[in-house]
């Protein structure tokens, strides 16, 4: 290739360089941007169409679509960042459908000043996480705001995926007697971005347990296809999921706090914090209910996969008007696990 | 976990609700005052009631800061912001509580004050000095526990000459709080057997502030950790005294608390706090000698002098029972806002904000008790 075509003369200053109110222009530095940098990590067939869709032929089945924004702070935290996050997170509320993830789209918008090095980790991150997994980035958008109006980077993602025939997978098909799992410990990533905040700042070992959880969720199906719930308990832990749960189902829920999985360490960190396990975010566990006599089958099932080999039955939806979420606690009593209220702890994810 | 599990094992749970249950005299009622949130949050949380002996019962007291804090002056602290522009630093649970038009710091700061969550005082010392050109108040509340470490920042303001930085204080003390409690002669007056005393109140000033309790009331006193296992203990010590005819402070907390108390964090807080003629409290209307005030000595540090803002009227929205839930005199059912008008994500009155609130405890933890109580068969 000649000196006069290349596009772009000069390349990203990737190292030193930063957004500027260009990058978002949608002229030059933006197309270098996206092509030296998104283009350049991401790359796959539809992404190199080229426009401003990606064009693909649907498998046969039904089609999910979800979406997720995603405003962590602080942008890196132990076990991942905001990149990796965004494909595990959007592929996740895919796969609680009990589908096949297929394809993602990523809408990245800038803070002024952000470093490209850090752009360039994330975007490695979304890269690696989104090859390990299977699904693709393949179409995006890329906007800059002042400095000032956002904090360094936010991602959204939007991913779609296809659910096998016979497997109908849904928030209110929890029935009493019902059992309720989960796949593994709770709170650890909640705990581990709270390490990084700038005004805690507490050592810990705990990392992100941030991960794609559709292969989980396809060994789960094959072994259970009838799961009547999944839901992967991210912001407001566990506790809001189950209340979720319980009310779109109309039943309530009875579980057992010495049967819920959580790191020693999560619970120190809690204890010091003043914060509930129960409430924490996780970014790579999901919560399963099922009949009876499925529970054991889909325990094994989760047991046999990495994800999963934490998981446990925690308890067991009960007939129940008020759509209390009751548990016996480790002492012996007896409480409610309510919804969060207030915020126990901004942008988490 | 070690040394927090110990005091949550259920095995000696099952072992202490033994010896209450047969030591707690049949026909007779113990009617136990848990002066702190951290008590009450503690029996909600782990269910601590469903191994109490029926006839042993507890009544929740007035040791939650927030709870106590009157809407004047949370309306002050608004007007700190809005009128001066200053920056305030504050603890989660207080920006929610609603002042006496029911707006919150929580919502002053969506409309524009510059409100701040911080964890500990240091990190509104670490703010004054990263933001020179700006004006920064910490809003302190607490009882004694937390009053040490405002010393320690008042103490560090001064030796580093921090200009911007200030306190809003708005410490309370414990025995008066108390006193006022037992000496009531209202006729609605709560009537107490036995008194749970603080846990973290009582590591700083000691066992030995609440003589006056047997003496003056002939009421026993056992400080009490807030762990379930201490709360449960403490209890079997008070009926132990109420059975025993005996009538003294006893200390069940004794990994913590001495007679004498941390005299270094006394000495820090004479230096820097002065004691106010009167404070009011929330629920028990204004107390003579019951709340500190920054010391003369450290005037340039108080926020009251620095950015004067006058005083109002506390009001309570109509039908709040906060005051008499505060002395112990109602429950949290007995509220006609409770759990309709009334819940934590849209608080009325103060006992429904923090954690350690009668109100918040019994919605968040205990409210199925009273709704399966009146359904027959689903007794809990």
């Amino acid at each position: 290739m000649g000196r006069s075509e290349r596009r772009f003369p000069l390349r990203l200053d990737v190292q030193r360089g930063a957004v500027d109110m260009t990058h978002g222009s949608g002229g030059r530095a933006m197309a270098q941007l996206v092509d030296e940098l998104f283009k350049r990590h991401l790359d796959n067939d539809l992404l190199r169409q080229g426009n401003d869709q990606a064009l693909f032929l649907p498998p046969p089945g039904r089609l999910v679509i979800s979406t997720d924004g995603h405003v962590i702070s602080p942008v890196f935290f132990p076990g991942g960042d905001i990149g990796c996050l965004s494909v595990h997170g959007t592929i996740n509320d895919v796969a609680m459908a009990g589908a096949r993830p297929l394809y993602l789209a990523a809408g990245f918008i800038l803070e002024e000043g952000l470093p490209l090095a850090d752009l360039a980790r994330v975007v490695e991150s979304m890269a690696r996480a989104a090859n390990a997994a299977g699904v693709p980035v393949v179409t995006g958008d890329t906007k800059v705001v002042e400095r000032g109006k956002a904090d360094g980077v936010f991602v959204t993602t939007t991913g779609v995926g296809v659910v096998p025939d016979g497997v109908t997978i849904s928030g209110d098909l929890a029935r009493p007697g019902d059992r309720i799992l989960v796949s593994g410990s709770m709170g650890d990533h909640g705990v581990a971005v709270m390490s990084k905040r700038e005004n805690l700042g507490f050592e810990t070992e705990i990392e992100s347990d941030t991960a794609a959880l559709h292969g989980l969720v396809a060994a789960m199906v094959e072994a259970v296809p009838g799961i009547h719930c999944l839901r992967d308990p991210t912001r407001g832990g566990l506790a809001t999921t189950l209340n979720e749960l319980a009310q779109q189902s109309g039943v309530g829920m009875e579980i057992r706090e010495s049967a819920i999985p959580v790191h020693p360490e999560v619970v120190a960190a809690c204890e010091l914090l003043g914060l509930d396990p129960l409430y924490v975010a996780n970014e790579g566990k999901l919560v399963a209910i099922c009949a009876p006599e499925d529970a054991e089958p889909l325990l094994r099932a989760m047991h046999s996969h990495p994800l999963g080999i934490g998981a446990a039955i925690i308890g067991e939806a009960t007939e129940d008007p008020h759509q209390f979420v009751q548990m016996e606690t480790g002492f012996g009593g007896q409480r409610i696990v309510d919804w969060l209220a207030g915020e126990q702890l901004p942008r988490i994810c | 976990m070690k040394y927090v599990d110990d005091f949550r094992d259920q095995s000696l749970a099952r072992r202490l609700a033994r010896a209450l249950a047969a030591e707690a005299e049949q026909g007779r009622e113990y009617r136990l005052m848990e002066f702190c949130g951290g008590h009450t949050h503690a029996i909600f949380r782990y269910g601590v009631q469903d191994l109490m002996p029926a006839n042993v019962r507890f009544v929740h007291g007035p040791g939650c800061p927030v709870c106590v804090l009157p809407t004047a002056r949370i309306d002050q602290a608004i007007a700190l912001t809005e009128s001066h522009g200053v920056t305030l630093c504050t603890y989660a649970d207080l920006m929610r509580v609603p002042g006496g038009d029911r707006r919150s710091l929580l919502k002053a700061k969506a409309q524009g004050a510059d409100v701040r969550m911080v964890y500990s005082t240091q990190d509104a010392l670490a703010l004054a000095r990263a933001n020179p050109g700006r004006r920064v108040v910490f809003f302190a509340i607490g009882f004694e526990t937390t009053t040490p470490p405002t010393a320690v920042a008042l103490r560090q303001a001064r030796a580093e000459e921090l200009a911007n930085f200030s306190v809003f204080c708005n410490h309370v003390l414990t025995p008066p709080a108390l006193r006022t409690i037992l000496a009531s002669d209202a006729p609605d007056a709560v009537s107490i057997d036995g008194i749970l005393g603080p846990s973290h109140v009582s590591t700083v000033i000691g066992s030995r502030p609440y003589e006056f309790v047997p003496r003056d009331f002939a009421k026993p006193v056992v400080i009490a950790g807030f762990e379930p296992l201490d709360v449960m203990q403490s209890a079997l010590m008070l009926v132990r005294q109420l059975n025993e005819r005996r009538c003294e402070v006893e200390n069940q907390y004794t990994r913590a608390v001495t007679p004498e108390g941390n005299r270094k964090a006394q000495a820090l807080m004479d230096e820097t706090f002065a004691l106010r003629e009167s404070f009011e409290w929330r629920g028990l209307g204004r107390l003579p000698c019951s709340a500190l005030r920054i010391a003369d000595t450290y005037s340039k540090l108080d926020a009251e002098r620095r950015f004067p803002v006058g005083l109002g009227e506390s009001r309570q929205v109509k039908g709040c029972e906060c005051p008499s839930i505060l002395r112990g005199v109602k429950r949290p059912t007995d509220c006609k806002l409770f759990g309709t008008a009334c819940t934590p994500e849209n608080p009325m009155g103060s006992c429904m904000v923090s954690s350690e609130g009668a109100c918040a405890a019994y919605w968040t933890y205990g409210r199925f008790r009273a709704l399966q109580a009146t359904e027959p068969g689903r007794a809990a």
